[in-house]
């Protein structure tokens, strides 16, 4: 059973918001609404300071809050374990918004809950997501977390990473690379 | 020192959530109201209460059935997908409290239906004679009524649990996620019942009964308080951050103004007074222990979304 | 009852009824544009190649429309520049094309200028007005007094026009207002300029330093694509910034440099270098002249005399002296793009081309690679008619280097009428109220004139001050000229329409044929359209436009592009040589060898006013761009935290920010950061429109370009420095 990730390097993302845009035309994203954005975090005092560039995006996770707490099974995981919502059983009710610590899911406005849907449309096609495919950094890359052997899992496997909110115990699958290898 | 930036500005999401306007609110304190008045319903039924003439439970199951109704439409209101609220019913989903909800809310139907026929309204029989005769059947079977009675106490309490679960159970929201909620949603749920029907009662014992469990409710609810809050604070930097929206944040002033002064204290100093027979039974601790559950559940739904993980 | 009434109806009907709101506040952008007609197929899903307009480096694209609509653009897998993939403008691109403030019909002025009150007009109306004025002032001031100011390759066709007609004043802001100063350095040191797209090999440079430059903030998509190339290959990056940016956040040497000491700092490096002998000496040896005099002139200039100037530490500059050196000839220092700074711009450039040099990294892999292209045809058109009283823009040489036309020598000519009046302008593409400092005296010169006319395909606040508008359809609904590219690879590519212009927009190439005819020009416009002229020059070149359309672009043979391939070493300067010391700017009395000259710092209160990029917006093109406005809707004003507490202002706080001469921004968010220093503060430019034609980005944010009334004229080549005014911050009402 494949589990479908990203992982994204940030040493590499400058956030131009590149993901973003081609999420948007990709999947006619209405305006006002965003299925991806980037996230800063920047650390320290002037002029020590560090800063963390993040493209982020439902985490499609493996425990998914959002899944169990949907009262119509609209939400739920499809192939890869890729976190779906069926439009037609979706009732709008935004128990999964309010589940979910990343406040990746919105309202669509045509009354069904929207998020990530990792481009599945592309993914059963063998492309990239399609924030994957335009960033001109080349900073992210989608596989089988699963599959030992796919390029996502060895650079999980040999760069230092991190997730967002592990704390929150959903088992996200967007991994964060980082400076420095994991020797 | 953090400074974090999100391009993000979603509908709804951004820059905090605020999904849920008031008709969350005013569901789940309906669903809390009838909850507790299911309890109190259920009580006096198993009691053989309903035999008295001037037991409150005649107006109960009716009144229920109102007040349940309007917040079910406030619930509904909220749905951004109307046509598609069928959904709720062709499925259960174990894990999701709210399809718990949406089933307990069906089956809550008609054990009030069942406790509207033991004591029919007179507009009713009236209106449809017949009813009596089924009524006066039923009536005669004393282990029904006890049974119908457990049942209403049973639905009544998981309905009040239930509306606490809602929350709760959501993790992402640290000011909600407390088990203490629950407990918290269903101790005011009673006392706002409690209150009511305090208020509505035509019987002195039925009067004096509830004014003592209000005040015994209300003493509870403001130890469940001081547990939820005691809760948060222990627990962890993101809880501590959440609660802090009651200690010192924005929350705080509406939270023990309106929330724990006007909707416990002062009604409870009243009907303390009343009970000893200081001073009469008023409507004013009753209104207020009303408007007090109705904005805690304003202030849970609005603060827990405003608390979040960042 | 009608069709609004109905559908407010239904919409009423649809709320009761509590029908789930399926078109609320939030409509699709995409079903907020009109009804555009277009002869593509109604089913089905289609490509075509292109070259993308949304900056001017021209990156490959390929548009795809899915059932009759524009759904997507990106990169041309096969194209050297973008390799596939589009900065974020680019990816936005269809957003131009459904831009609901786009211009639509041709206007001509109502009232006075500046009032943008328009009467709708045919082409052919506003083609004769505009023949009618430009034969009037040729008869009375000679073809001179038109002027042509224009930004991209879309304006070929006008500055061909205007060549036919008989005027040398063609111009564009790049030069002038952006990076002129750095051509103009470069050419005194090398005898060639750093080109756009610009000739830096970063992908294969080993020690990276950007002064000023915010890769990644400012998209120039191959250089952000190699900047993350070099990043993963561990290149050593050094990053000279007041602001914290994105390039310095991943930089292993970051220096929040005091505004206006760059040059200290250059020569601090230079000193170490020189004195240490740590520069490429078989290449300085071989290459270049001058050493001595550049030692002898800097020997003053150590770390030490530069710590107090920069804020720099001695040390750390001694340290990143001898880095740099440790990787030459893999050390690139970035020439950057904007440097219209401080005013002695060129000097910097030539501190920056000297370095550079001691690098040994001109001409050589990761450091500066040698451009290549394709040869081809140009088209055969009769010879230009000879002006007799030459450019208007820099009378006697005032600025000796200035190498190409300075856009505010030609306003300064429109004030003045010296040497020689001005009395028309054309305006392709480029908002010159934002762009050329001091808004007043554009506006000034704009009053002069006898003819106004711009070309534009939004509403800018240019377009406002015209006596005509031009609406030219989007680089998606037109032919533009052949793109031959001066890169790492050679080749050529083809911007070509993907749908029919909408609206009554026409493209460019057709306004300039049409007027061409009412000018009496023809001859110059010999073909019948534009198929026909790119067919004729491909043709002739041994290439067809079939071919080209076909693919978006054709390659040439790979050329080498480094000395170590094999490139001959050619300087061409007066010497031949690389010039450290410069006898060129000596006899014209100016600094052979830059030298650092302070500069006027913020009084009490005040702060420095900087500018620079946002990534998903191009200058202040593209805020009507519903994709871009949704990504970025107005910008910030970054403020040091310290400053921003002290000032009691917190991010997200509104401010105005008023100038030394007392010029009071819009309204604009406040960024509180730790990112930047405590005496200047950043914002993005292109935001703070005012054309009444921007309906929904007009007032959004605030205009740098508007507080720039001060400015000061590079006497090399006349660029106009614009990081001179200084701002006080107050709360907005």
């Amino acid at each position: 059973m494949a589990r479908y990730g990203m992982a994204i390097d940030t040493t590499k993302c400058v956030g131009c918001m590149d993901c973003v845009v081609a999420c948007k035309t990709e999947n006619n994203v209405p305006e006002g609404l965003n299925r991806d954005w980037i996230q800063t975090i920047v650390n320290g005092e002037f002029p020590n300071l560090t800063m963390e560039i993040r493209s982020e995006r439902c985490n499609h996770c493996t425990n998914a809050p959002c899944v169990n707490c949907c009262p119509t099974g609209a939400s739920h995981y499809d192939g890869g374990g890729i976190v779906l919502v069926h439009h037609d059983l979706c009732t709008g009710c935004k128990a999964c918004i309010a589940s979910c610590p990343y406040d990746a899911r919105f309202i669509n406005p045509e009354g069904y809950a929207d998020k990530c849907t990792f481009c599945v449309h592309r993914v059963e096609e063998g492309k990239d997501p399609a924030c994957i495919s335009v960033c001109p950094t080349y900073c992210m890359t989608f596989g089988d977390l699963d599959d030992p052997n796919s390029e996502i899992s060895k650079l999980v496997k040999s760069r230092n990473n991190h997730t967002v909110l592990p704390e929150a115990g959903t088992s996200p699958n967007i991994y964060y690379l980082i400076g420095g290898n994991n020797a | 020192m953090l400074e974090i930036t999100n391009t993000r500005m979603n509908h709804l999401i951004d820059p905090s959530l605020h999904i849920w306007g008031w008709e969350i609110p005013v569901y789940l304190f309906a669903g809390g109201m009838v909850a507790g008045m299911m309890l109190i319903l259920g009580f006096f039924f198993f009691k053989g209460r309903e035999k008295e003439v001037d037991c409150v439970c005649t107006n109960l199951p009716l009144l229920s059935i109102i007040i349940l109704s309007l917040g079910m439409f406030a619930l509904f209101l909220d749905l951004e997908y109307k046509l598609h609220v069928f959904r709720f019913y062709t499925t259960f989903i174990i894990t999701s409290p709210m399809s718990w909800g949406s089933w307990i809310l069906i089956l809550v139907y008609p054990v009030l239906a069942v406790s509207l026929l033991l004591r029919l309204p007179k507009f009713v029989s009236k209106l449809i004679p017949k009813l009596e005769q089924y009524s006066n059947k039923l009536k005669s079977n004393r282990k029904l009524v006890k049974s119908v009675g457990i049942l209403n106490m049973v639905l009544g309490a998981s309905l009040g649990i239930y509306t606490g679960v809602l929350l709760s159970t959501f993790q992402a929201r640290p000011l909600w996620n407390s088990p203490i909620l629950a407990l918290l949603f269903l101790v005011s749920g009673l006392s706002v019942s409690a209150a009511f029907v305090h208020m509505i009662a035509k019987s002195v014992y039925e009067r004096e009964l509830l004014a003592k469990a209000d005040n015994a409710f209300l003493v509870t609810e403001l130890f469940v308080i001081f547990l939820f809050i005691i809760g948060m604070v222990t627990s962890t930097k993101i809880h501590q951050d959440a609660i802090a929206l009651f200690l010192g944040g924005q929350y705080t002033a509406v939270f023990w103004i309106f929330v724990v002064l006007m909707g416990i204290i002062i009604p409870l100093i009243i009907q303390s007074l009343a009970i000893s027979h200081k001073i009469k039974h008023t409507p004013l601790a009753p209104i207020f222990v009303i408007i007090g559950g109705l904005i805690l559940r304003f202030v849970i739904v609005s603060a827990g979304q405003y608390s979040s993980w960042y | 009852m009608n069709s609004i009434s109905r559908r407010r109806f239904l919409k009423i009907g649809a709320a009761t009824a509590g029908v789930a709101a399926t078109a609320g506040a939030l409509s699709k952008f995409t079903q907020q544009a009109v009804k555009i007609s277009s002869s593509v197929p109604e089913k089905g899903v289609y490509t075509i190649p292109t070259y993308c307009d949304l900056c001017f480096w021209k990156c490959n694209a390929i548009a795809t429309v899915k059932d009759g609509k524009l759904w997507k653009i990106e990169g041309n897998p096969i194209d050297p520049m973008s390799k596939g993939r589009l900065c974020p403008r680019g990816t936005g691109g269809i957003g131009s094309y459904y831009d609901p403030d786009r211009l639509r019909k041709p206007l001509m002025r109502k009232n006075n200028r500046g009032q943008e009150e328009w009467v709708e007009v045919t082409w052919d109306e506003a083609f004769t007005f505009i023949a009618d004025k430009m034969n009037k002032i040729k008869s009375e001031y000679g073809p001179e007094a038109v002027a042509l100011f224009s930004h991209g390759i879309g304006g070929n066709f006008f500055k061909h026009l205007m060549k036919a007609y008989g005027t040398p004043n063609l111009a564009a802001p790049s030069f002038a207002q952006c990076r002129g100063p750095r051509d103009a350095g470069f050419r005194l040191t090398f005898g060639e300029d750093v080109g756009s797209p610009e000739r830096t090999d970063i992908e294969n440079s080993k020690f990276l330093v950007l002064i000023g430059s915010h890769l990644g903030e400012n998209m120039h998509n191959t250089q952000v694509q190699e900047f993350a190339t070099a990043i993963e290959r561990g290149t050593k990056l050094l990053v000279v910034d007041p602001r914290h940016s994105v390039a310095a956040s991943k930089a292993d040497w970051w220096f929040p440099i005091k505004p206006g000491t760059d040059i200290a700092l250059i020569l601090a490096w230079i000193n170490v270098i020189v004195n240490e002998e740590l520069y490429d000496k078989v290449y300085i040896d071989k290459y270049a002249i001058g050493l001595d005099k550049l030692k002898k002139t800097v020997s003053n200039n150590t770390p030490e005399w530069a710590y107090p100037i920069t804020g720099i530490k001695a040390e750390l500059i001694r340290e990143t002296a001898r880095e740099m050196a440790r990787y030459k000839p893999a050390t690139l220092i970035h020439p950057g793009r904007h440097v219209t700074w401080y005013g002695d711009d060129s000097q910097r450039s030539r501190a920056i081309a000297i370095l550079n040099a001691l690098m040994g990294s001109w001409g050589r892999k990761g450091g500066f690679f040698s451009p290549v292209s394709m040869d081809i045809a140009s088209y055969p058109y009769p010879e230009f008619p000879h002006s007799e009283k030459g450019k208007v823009d820099n009378p006697d040489k005032k600025y000796p280097f200035a190498h190409e036309t300075i856009t505010t020598g030609i306003r300064e000519a429109t004030i003045s009428g010296k040497p020689y009046p001005v009395k028309g302008w054309f305006v392709y593409a480029t908002n010159l109220i934002f762009t050329l400092p001091n808004e007043d005296e554009t506006i000034k010169a704009i009053q002069n004139l006898d003819l106004m006319v711009v070309v534009e395909t939004q509403p800018s606040e240019i377009t406002g001050w015209a006596d005509v508008v031009l609406p030219e359809a989007t680089y998606l609904e037109r032919y533009d000229d052949i793109n031959v590219e001066f890169f790492k690879e050679p080749f050529i590519s083809i911007r070509q329409p993907v749908l029919e212009p909408a609206f009554e927009t026409k493209p460019g190439w057709w306004m300039a044929k049409k007027l061409s005819e009412k000018l009496g020009l023809e001859k110059y416009f010999p073909w019948n359209n534009i198929e026909e002229y790119l067919d004729t020059r491909l043709k002739n070149s041994g290439y067809s436009l079939e071919q080209l359309k076909k693919a978006g672009l054709i390659k040439g043979d790979k050329q080498p592009i480094y000395f170590e391939e094999g490139v001959t070493p050619e300087f061409p300067t007066p010497s031949g040589k690389i010039e450290l010391y410069s006898e060129q700017l000596a006899a014209y009395g100016l600094d052979p060898v830059p030298r650092y000259r302070k500069h006027e710092e913020p009084p009490p209160g005040y702060y420095r006013l900087l500018f620079g990029r946002s990534p998903v917006h191009s200058f202040g093109r593209t805020q009507s761009n519903p994709i871009l406005f949704d990504m970025m809707k107005e910008n910030e004003v970054w403020i040091n935290k310290f400053i921003a507490d002290k000032l009691e202002l917190k991010s997200g706080d509104y401010v105005i920010l008023v100038n030394q001469d007392g010029v009071r921004s819009n309204k604009v968010k406040v960024k509180a950061t730790e990112r930047i220093r405590q005496d200047c503060v950043y914002i993005v430019h292109g935001f703070g429109h005012t054309s009444k034609g921007f309906v929904r980005s007009r007032g959004l944010g605030a205009s740098d370009n508007q507080l720039v009334t001060k400015y000061k004229i590079d006497p090399i080549m006349g660029g106009t420095a614009q990081h001179l005014n200084f701002v006080t911050i107050e709360r907005a009402a």
